[in-house]
């Protein structure tokens, strides 16, 4: 645009001074010469200009980090795999079982593969794969939609990608679980309180009338440990957690070694959680 | 005038209601809330003070709370560093309720005096609340 804008500003010059040329009844050999010295100037100052726009407010800059998770859901291989994942996570947050669906508050649960990927629900894949409960959570998307959503701006997005929810702020509108393509989010319908088994005495609980997910474990971050559902399953590294913008970080090289699929990525959320489907069953 | 006894006689009833709240209280000593910091674990510090001085928590500790609140949560900022230079995790459940385990003798006292409704409580765990699990 600025390319542009600077291509039309040349063109009036030069039409000026073609005009104030020919009111002076000057030779067109003069008006030549001046209109490619000007030309000349004008070329000169292009990488200044390219060096202005493209470098700095228009590209994208990549420091700091952005956490990501790589699922490797073959690794899942008993129902107990799955149990101590969503166990861990769900006692650390002192997350409410009400016995009921309709009113489950969750963070980490386990989806049937087709709708985990209802956009690759194809007639003939894998049985393992089509059978297979693939465990989910909050992707923490580059592109959030519960964030453009939140008329409070009670879920943000934080610099490390991490898509947050800040309960003071929550007036429980629910926009936001509307708007998340993935279903991470639950509403508190009933005061959660009495239908937590055991509390963990170090992290609040929810009130009535918020709407709750996955925080990545940040409160577990900021003191330099991995999140709870990822340490769980640590001994057969089903849950891989890191800095995406590391390029040593594990999570990258995992990335690098594997294919990966995201969920629904044609709706250009750009979702920080990967699964790993076809890997090896040696490991 | 018409009906005058019952116009007055009403009056009186009028300003008898309306001045009794003020009326019933006079006299009463009204006694200011006192304050318990007798923990175990306040008991146990050497020098016993908060993470900023007394005169400025008693006055500024709602915003206080209000700024780590913001900066725990929103920026992710986790070390409060006070006026002396002091390191503090910023955490209310953690850190405040770590000294002030009493609610109902500390916070709840200048709260109920006051009439301050707080919602801390719904989602923060208390000592109390604490020791159930």
């Amino acid at each position: 645009m600025e390319f542009l804008l600077y291509i039309r500003v040349i063109r009036i010059f030069v039409k000026f001074v073609f005009n104030v040329l020919e009111n002076m009844e000057t030779n067109r050999r003069q008006f030549l010469k001046i209109f490619g010295i000007s030309t000349l100037s004008g070329l000169g100052s292009i990488p200044a200009i390219w060096a202005f726009t493209q470098h700095s407010a228009l590209s994208t800059q990549h420091f700091g980090k952005r956490w990501a998770m790589v699922v490797d859901i073959k690794k899942f291989k008993t129902e107990d795999d799955y149990k101590k994942c969503i166990d861990a996570c769900h006692s650390v947050h002192n997350v409410p079982d009400f016995g009921n669906p309709k009113d489950e508050v969750k963070w980490i649960w386990k989806m049937p593969y087709k709708n985990t990927f209802p956009e690759q629900e194809d007639d003939y894949i894998s049985g393992e794969m089509k059978n297979m409960p693939f465990t989910v959570l909050c992707n923490h998307c580059k592109n959030p939609p519960c964030v453009r959503v939140c008329p409070t701006k009670a879920t943000f997005k934080r610099a490390d990608g991490i898509v947050a929810m800040d309960y003071h702020r929550c007036i429980g509108c629910r926009f936001c679980m509307a708007a998340c393509p993935y279903g991470s989010r639950s509403f508190n319908f009933r005061d959660p309180r009495p239908f937590i088994k055991e509390k963990n005495s170090e992290y609040p609980t929810r009130a009535k009338g918020v709407v709750e997910k996955c925080n990545f474990c940040e409160e577990r971050l900021s003191k330099g440990l991995q999140p709870a559902c990822v340490e769980a399953c640590k001994d057969n590294k089903a849950l891989i957690f890191g800095d995406l913008n590391d390029p040593d970080s594990e999570v990258r090289k995992v990335l690098e070694t594997n294919y990966t699929i995201r969920r629904k990525p044609e709706l250009g959320t750009q979702p920080g959680v990967y699964y790993i489907v076809g890997a090896k069953e040696d490991v | 005038m018409y009906n005058g006894s019952k116009i007055i006689a009403g009056l009186i009833i009028f300003v008898a209601l309306a001045t009794f709240p003020f009326l019933y209280n006079i006299g009463k000593v009204n006694a200011k809330p006192e304050l318990k910091i007798d923990t175990p674990v306040i008991e146990q510090l050497k020098e016993k003070e908060c993470v900023e001085s007394e005169e400025f928590m008693k006055a500024k500790h709602m915003q206080l709370l209000n700024r780590w609140r913001d900066m725990a949560v929103r920026d992710g900022e986790r070390v409060y560093v006070n006026s002396k230079g002091e390191k503090y995790e910023i955490s209310l459940q953690n850190t405040c309720l770590k000294c002030h385990s009493n609610k109902k003798e500390f916070c709840d006292k200048c709260h109920n005096y006051m009439s301050v409704k707080t919602h801390c409580w719904d989602c923060h765990l208390t000592s109390e609340e604490k020791q159930k699990t």
